[in-house]
């Protein structure tokens, strides 16, 4: 166990805490997908959080990785004892996998720091393992692209192609049990776009997915490319929208005809999960400051529970700078100049989530461009957010950019930075040389030859 | 006395030039047509109109003194009945009862032009007195007119949307409680004969005014009752209107069909909250709220206050405000009242005053204060 980090620990010591407890530290490699480093595609350093195990008898113990979980859940208590849960940076080797470790009972002080590495990483020959959701309409394409380029650039990715098409089950909708199993075991998915059934009593298949895996945040990045020319240059927003419940939460009847209530649900739960992530993503990513966007001024209760939820988080975030801004400014000020936007991780309730992320993704040129995460406490998938364009599918028309940078996105919350790196400056190249673009950029070029130019830049 | 078949003959007459009136693109153009019942005039004694003026808080009093001074120098017909209410807690009991005064007033009158009233965020404040007025006088339909003014270089040209929203229900309900510790509800209240409501005045405004297209914003594909039963009303209204084109928008969609070609929308309607989103958005592609006008009418009351609704608290007290919203919402309060020659003077001074460029506030890139930029359009009135 490194001196640093107990020397770290000593000032918040165990006697704030309940005196039965003892903290006993481990360096694990970061359990990404609950603590959620997930950096911007952009960003290149790596982030290894240090994991507090909070144990009655003094041991931490690592069992594998399906007590994760377990491990995950004692991170935001023992993080409140202790006012703060440190999280150092550190550049690593890139593109190593790891494979679980961690047997029941292994007890960290025998261990090296970094050797303790725990992962839920699904691994196959050398090659992580990721569900592919190809999607309706233009999704096979796009996908195709995805594929080509990432054998091009020898990324260690194992495609595991699985189908979602819809299934009724006692009168709800749900994907087949095969989809589950496999983003389950690989806990990394990438999707396409799907249309969602019009008319067939279906819940879109969107919301379906993000209630099976409980994906509660949805990180929407925005950043100008260079080569598509917008009325605004040099955006960069990111964007944290909560995903389970607000205006969406599906709470609606008619009370008689012709009125309805539609309710919006804000939990004291979902507001600090979405919140705490949003304060550790920013955190990881090096963009020091977060605010919370609300209309609490008119939703009282609502949003003030979110607001204060906000306030209460970013009191164990004590270095990441937090304000809170009204809906109407943050909606006035990012038209206006986003720029200032450029520094800040917003995070916001799930309507406000879904305008914002939209009308960011056009300040820059719409939703072919901007990639999207989804993030729950096991599963991360990766999405392209436009629709599945059944208009032009299979004319080869489409503009893989936006799974593309979602795969960059994945890559990137994997741990492979070279490869994520290498592949995003290939895209931005052709993008930029503006020769070989698709035709809603402005382009002639077909999908397969925007792909094979981008494996050229490779 | 009157044959029946002349009668007839009569009556197809008035029909006729009716319809002429409306067709008419300068007649419509010109005037708002609101005011025709006599039952709904507003207060007027010996010629003098008496309108209620609510400067609200934050930036209000300065630019409220400059709508003074510029409709003086204009010796425009009207008489202002002011009424100081504060939305800021400065433990002052009295401001819930200026708030019914506010509300009487505007009652008597029919008639006000208003700042926007501060709200507080905390929990324990009051409701948004905004929000109540608009409630209490049933002032349903907000109209914010978001239009480049000419010299005013932003980032996008040619806009010229009109965003009609729901003022009454919807989000703003109020309704709201805790079931247990730490779960909120909040309703959202969705009625037909509201949303019916909002989309005969829509259809009406963009037939009124000349325009082609309404869009309904709507977000049917999330919450199918609610907004299902708002974008179902609109399109059924819309049926009425045959010469009108609609078409509806989600609101994700439109939000961002906003910021990179607004050129496509032409007049918008919507529920409560989409209409704060999207007038903010507007403002933002035109350049900002301090030029921004709009209204609230109601069937009796008509309530002019800048369109973004903006406090701006950081600004207050600091001679840096822009009146221009609030001259151009008193100088659209002129024409719906039929004193076109008054609002057309004011409006042409203001809108030359920008496009020359040597008086501007600070929010529009330029240095003057309040009281300078009222200074030009006061010198430039003189020369019109």
């Amino acid at each position: 166990m490194p001196d640093s980090a107990s020397g770290m620990h000593k000032p918040h010591g165990a006697g704030a805490s309940r005196a039965s407890f003892k903290f006993c530290f481990a360096f694990a490699h970061v359990n990404r997908l609950n603590l959620a480093l997930l950096p911007t595609y952009t960003t290149h350093t790596r982030s290894i959080a240090l994991q507090v195990i909070v144990q009655d008898d003094g041991r931490s113990v690592f069992r594998g990785a399906r007590a994760q979980e377990r491990a995950s859940s004692t991170v935001p208590a023992a993080s409140l004892r202790t006012g703060c849960l440190k999280i150092i940076l550190r550049n690593t080797r890139e593109g190593e996998g790891r494979d679980v470790q961690g047997s029941e009972g292994q007890r960290c002080e025998e261990e090296g720091p970094f050797d303790n590495q725990v992962s839920m990483l699904n691994r196959c020959q050398g090659k992580y393992m990721v569900t592919l959701i190809e999607g309706d309409g233009i999704g096979p394409e796009i996908s195709q692209s995805v594929k080509d380029i990432f054998s091009a650039a020898s990324a260690p990715i194992k495609w595991e192609s699985v189908d979602v098409t819809p299934t009724l089950k006692d009168g709800k909708t749900v994907i087949p049990d095969a989809a589950i199993a496999s983003v389950t075991r690989n806990s990394i998915a990438l999707k396409g776009p799907l249309a969602t059934p019009v008319g067939k009593g279906h819940v879109s298949l969107n919301l379906t997915l993000r209630r099976t895996f409980g994906l509660f945040a949805n990180v929407r990045p925005c950043k100008s490319i260079q080569g598509y020319k917008t009325p605004y240059d040099n955006v960069d927003t990111v964007l944290i929208r909560e995903n389970t419940e607000g205006e969406y939460s599906g709470i609606e009847h008619v009370v008689v005809d012709g009125v309805v209530q539609s309710i919006k649900l804000i939990t004291r739960e979902a507001s600090e999960r979405v919140l705490r992530y949003a304060f550790q993503y920013a955190r990881d990513v090096g963009r020091n400051k977060v605010r919370a966007v609300h209309k609490a001024t008119i939703m009282k209760m609502s949003d003030g529970l979110f607001l204060s939820c906000a306030r209460k988080i970013s009191k164990e975030f004590p270095d990441v700078e937090f304000d809170a801004e009204l809906l109407d400014n943050a909606c006035l000020k990012i038209v206006s100049d986003p720029t200032p936007y450029n520094d800040k991780v917003l995070v916001m309730p799930n309507l406000y989530g879904d305008i914002l992320s939209d009308m960011c993704a056009g300040l820059i040129g719409g939703l072919g461009l901007t990639p999207s995460g989804n993030i729950s406490k096991d599963v991360a998938i990766f999405e392209a957010v436009h629709g599945s364009a059944p208009d032009i599918a299979g004319k080869a028309l489409a503009n893989p950019t936006a799974l593309l940078l979602s795969s960059i996105m994945m890559l990137q919350h994997m741990g492979l930075y070279e490869h994520a790196e290498k592949i995003q400056n290939a895209i931005f190249k052709v993008l930029a040389e503006g020769k070989t673009i698709t035709g809603d950029l402005g382009g002639k070029a077909k999908t397969h030859e925007y792909a094979d130019a981008v494996i050229k830049a490779l | 006395m009157f044959s029946r078949s002349s009668q007839r003959a009569t009556q197809a007459m008035l029909r006729s030039s009716q319809s002429q009136c409306r067709t008419n693109p300068s007649m419509a153009a010109r005037s708002y047509a609101t005011v025709n019942a006599d039952i709904f005039k507003p207060t007027k004694f010996g010629g003098k109109y008496t309108v209620t003026l609510i400067p609200g808080d934050g930036i209000g009093a300065e630019v409220s003194e400059s709508v003074k001074t510029i409709f003086r120098a204009d010796n425009v017909p009207v008489e202002w009945e002011q009424v100081d209410v504060s939305g800021v807690d400065t433990g002052n009991k009295h401001s819930e009862e200026l708030f019914r005064e506010s509300i009487a007033s505007l009652k008597r009158n029919k008639l006000g032009l208003k700042g926007i009233l501060h709200t507080p965020v905390e929990r324990s404040g009051h409701q948004s007195f905004n929000v109540a007025l608009r409630q209490e006088l049933d002032i349903y339909a907000s109209i914010v007119l978001i239009k480049n003014i000419p010299g005013y270089e932003t980032r996008h040209k040619n806009v010229d949307l009109c965003i009609i929203r729901e003022n009454t229900e919807g989000e703003y309900s109020g309704l709201e409680h805790q079931s247990v510790p730490g779960v909120v509800e909040s309703l959202k209240i969705i009625t037909r004969a509201k949303s019916e409501r909002i989309a005969k005045f829509a259809f009406s405004f963009a037939l009124a005014n000349n325009r082609r297209k309404v869009t309904c914003i709507h977000k049917a594909n999330i919450m199918k009752l609610a907004d299902g039963l708002f974008r179902n009303t609109v399109k059924k209204v819309g049926e009425e209107y045959p010469t009108i084109e609609t078409n509806d928008m989600i609101v994700d969609n439109a939000s961002m069909q906003c910021v990179s070609r607004p050129q496509q929308f032409d007049v918008m309607v919507m529920p409560n909250l989409y209409g704060g989103i999207l007038s903010n958005i507007g403002a933002g592609l035109v350049g900002g709220p301090g030029i921004v006008p709009g209204c609230n009418m109601g069937r009796e009351v008509a309530v002019f206050e800048p369109g973004c609704r903006h406090v701006g608290l950081d600004i207050k007290g600091k001679d840096q405000a822009n009146p221009t919203a609030l001259i151009l919402s008193g100088s659209m309060m002129l024409r719906h009242l039929g004193l076109d020659d008054h609002a057309n003077r004011i409006s042409k001074a203001v809108y030359d005053v920008i496009a020359e460029n040597k008086t501007r506030t600070r929010d529009m890139g330029g240095n003057a204060t309040t009281h300078e930029f009222t200074r030009a359009i006061l010198d430039k009135m003189e020369t019109l």
